[in-house]
């Protein structure tokens, strides 16, 4: 099914959407999508695959929980916001805020991300957010993370220029893998730099791999080795913070 | 050579002493099996029970078990030289911090307050010219809605027939103007929780979930359920957000503004980490802002994403600690979409905070409703939200001077708490609860049976709302709505004059 998105606004859009779903149709294209925001939010369906072609607005997924989504080229903020499941794949760059709180399902990036990219990520039991990222990302991703995977791959990009500073503050779990060099002054409090071990390069290749697969290119799987391998220090960063 | 932790242990004293009389003691044990502090001990040699004071915390858990009744707390015996400025709690404070180097945390709300605006607060009624009304005999309503209310009514003439023409945004009833706050499954147990539940659903109110998710057991509550999303988004699903009535926005607590939540790892029972939807025993940190609000803007966006997830079926509101600029700030919040503000004033209670936070940050709860009320009116949006009063509500004249203040309803956390046992010893942070609130040790909590506790908060709304009655009677009023915003029946005492100007209130002696 299609839906073609020209001057609609927001709210019909995804009105029309969920009556599609409603109905049981479970391939949908939207065209000429520009700016509308809260596309997929809510969505439960695992089935559902949603094309979107032109620039979605910010929260795209939020509270979604199963359906996928490919985008044909950017994306705005906040997408995959407190996600449960499913899937986004971005050909294009992504704005701000991406994966915020997400607890479940991938996200897949073609390009860039901005600021604050997988704040308070969150994993439990069968429940594992993944987000990949082909180009660099901005300040502060992974504050605050309890949980889930996210690699930066920096494709295409030199020296220091794959993660900005702030990297990881208050980060209580998880794991970020960012390709390159990652300088001391780029951390924030409480997370670590570990050395890459043999479990880090077997999970680097096989989201390599399957990120390849995704975007139809072709990804050195030796890149795995030149990966900085970001930790918290603690589960617990602030046990000792307080008295009474 | 002193050892250092000696050192440290010797500054500190026992604030209470426990008397026992040992005429009436029969060694039972009870008060060592049921002091969750520590308190007592038995030596078996001596067969004496020991009493390590210094643990006491005033619960009184080991009194109201006490088979002969012969245990009694008394506040220490231990005076201070007279020092007006530097008050016992100061010195305490510092041989504390000094010892372990850590802020200091405490549990319940501020326990100090300069002035307490409700108590300066005095109801009117009728004498002669608008005669009262007696509730035993006439019709009361306590009912109110909550959620925005239309702009304007269009009413539709079909022949004889007249017909509402405006669609009605989504509304939470209320039989009477009180709801159960947020608190968490987490801070308090699931005894407590199930407790709420119960005697909202029975009183035709709602309870809020708190920021904690919502346990399996209680989406059959949801009718009468707030659910919450605060900045940790832990247990926030599309079914969690199905699953009540209506949706609050967690912004900030009238005990911690703008702060965040660390509910400790110890607290992280398997039952909680399943409802929060995080590994057990790791620290559940609530980040002091939602990453995704930084602006009004912003909070539109997450108030609009919860309205397209749940498909505009539900009441979408934000909840604020009650700061400088609350009335400005509430004007956004309103502007943005929300359905109901919450303001929590200073006095709200917390299941933890830190201290200096607690007693220095925010402002009182009915000045903050009074400002934040008039300014909404004055920019003729008051209709467009409801609004609800929070934070150190503890009795029925508390709820409805804060109604005629201009809130449409209140929330009740710690007085539902002290219905259900709470003796306000303010170590909520211990999770030692001995009362079985708050706490997830499955002992203490089992010592909180749901049916019991569910029908003594049924008793007290009960009781609220026979209180409602008989005020709004006699003031010559016969519905709660009527009360809402009509400060022409409250005057202040001993107040002077901004704080009047700020409450839109006469002193008392004034006539209308």
């Amino acid at each position: 099914m299609e839906i073609d998105a020209k001057g609609m606004y927001y709210k019909e859009l995804n009105e029309k959407i969920r009556k599609a779903v409603e109905s049981g149709i479970n391939e949908i294209t939207l065209r000429n999508i520009n700016g509308q925001k809260y596309i997929g939010a809510g969505l439960q369906d695992n089935d559902l695959n949603l094309k979107i072609n032109g620039v979605p607005g910010n929260d795209l997924a939020a509270f979604m929980d199963g359906p996928s989504i490919d985008v044909g080229t950017n994306v705005q903020d906040a997408v995959g916001n407190t996600m449960n499941s499913g899937k986004i794949t971005i050909e294009g760059n992504a704005g701000d805020v991406l994966g915020h709180s997400m607890r479940g399902g991938n996200i897949y990036v073609k390009g860039d991300a901005g600021y604050r990219v997988g704040i308070h990520m969150k994993a439990y039991k069968t429940f594992f957010p993944v987000m990949i990222i082909g180009g660099s990302v901005e300040d502060y991703i992974g504050e605050y993370m309890a949980g889930g995977l996210i690699i930066v791959l920096g494709i295409g990009k030199k020296g220091n220029g794959v993660a900005g500073n702030y990297i990881g503050t208050g980060m209580h779990g998880g794991e970020v893998y960012i390709r390159g060099p990652v300088k001391n002054h780029q951390l924030g409090k409480g997370v670590k730099i570990c050395n890459l071990k043999d479990r880090d390069l077997n999970i680097l290749k096989k989201y390599l791999k399957k990120y390849s697969q995704i975007f139809s290119i072709d990804l050195n799987l030796n890149m795995v080795q030149e990966f900085t391998k970001l930790i918290p220090k603690s589960h617990r960063p602030y046990e000792k913070i307080y008295t009474y | 050579m002193v050892d250092e932790k000696d050192t440290h242990d010797m500054y500190l004293y026992p604030e209470y002493s426990i008397i026992k009389d040992d005429e009436k003691c029969t060694k039972c044990k009870k008060c060592i099996e049921q002091c969750s502090f520590g308190v007592f001990d038995h030596n078996s040699v001596k067969d004496k029970i020991i009493i390590n004071k210094s643990k006491c915390v005033a619960c009184h858990r080991c009194i109201s078990v006490c088979p002969v009744e012969a245990l009694g707390i008394k506040k220490s015996e231990l005076d201070f030289r007279q020092n007006s400025r530097w008050e016992e709690e100061y010195i305490k404070d510092i041989y504390k911090q000094a010892k372990s180097g850590s802020a200091l945390l405490s549990g319940m709300g501020c326990d100090k307050q300069s002035i307490d605006y409700f108590k300066r607060i005095v109801l009117n009624a009728s004498q002669v010219t608008n005669p009262s009304i007696d509730p035993l005999r006439e019709p009361m309503e306590l009912k109110t809605y909550i959620g925005r209310k239309p702009d304007k009514l269009d009413i539709e003439k079909d022949n004889d027939n007249y017909k509402l023409d405006t669609q009605i945004p989504p509304q939470l009833e209320l039989e009477i103007p009180i709801m159960f706050a947020a608190m968490s499954f987490g801070s308090i147990s699931y005894s407590a929780h199930i407790s709420l539940a119960r005697a909202a659903k029975e009183s035709g109110i709602y309870y809020n979930t708190g920021e904690g998710g919502l346990h399996e057991d209680l989406y059959d509550y949801g009718d009468n359920t707030i659910v919450q999303v605060a900045s940790g988004r832990f247990g926030v699903h599309k079914d969690y957000l199905e699953a009540g009535e209506g949706i609050e926005i967690k912004i900030g607590q009238g005990a911690k503004p703008g702060i965040g939540g660390h509910l400790t790892g110890e607290k992280i029972s398997e039952e909680v980490s399943r409802t929060r939807m995080i590994p057990q025993e790791t620290d559940a940190l609530s980040p002091a802002p939602h990453h995704d609000i930084y602006s009004i803007e912003d909070l539109r966006q997450l108030i609009y994403a919860l309205k397209e997830t749940t498909e505009y079926n539900k009441p979408v509101g934000v909840k604020i600690a009650a700061v400088h600029n609350s009335s400005p700030i509430s004007s956004g919040i309103v502007r943005a979409g929300a359905d109901f503000v919450v303001i929590d004033g200073s006095g709200g209670g917390t299941g933890a905070a830190p201290k200096t936070i607690r007693d220095n940050v925010g402002i009182p709860t009915p000045l903050a409703i009074a400002s934040v009320d008039e300014r909404l009116r004055e920019e003729g949006i008051r209709q467009k939200t409801s609004l609800i009063a929070s934070g150190g509500i503890r009795s029925s004249s508390d709820a409805i001077k804060a109604i005629a203040l201009g809130a449409d309803a209140v929330y009740i956390g710690t007085a539902a708490l002290v219905a259900m046992g709470c003796r306000i010893c303010q170590q909520c942070h211990t999770g030692k609860c001995s009362w079985g609130i708050a706490t997830q040790n499955p002992e203490l909590t089992d010592r909180l049976n749901p049916e019991i506790g569910s029908k003594r908060l049924v008793n007290m709304l009960r009781a609220w709302s026979l209180e409602f009655k008989e005020v709004l009677g006699g003031m010559g009023i016969n519905a709660i709505e009527s009360l809402k915003g009509n400060r022409d029946q409250l005057r202040g005492i001993n107040l002077n004059k901004v704080d009047l100007e700020v409450l839109g209130i006469k002193s008392a002696g004034e006539a209308w």
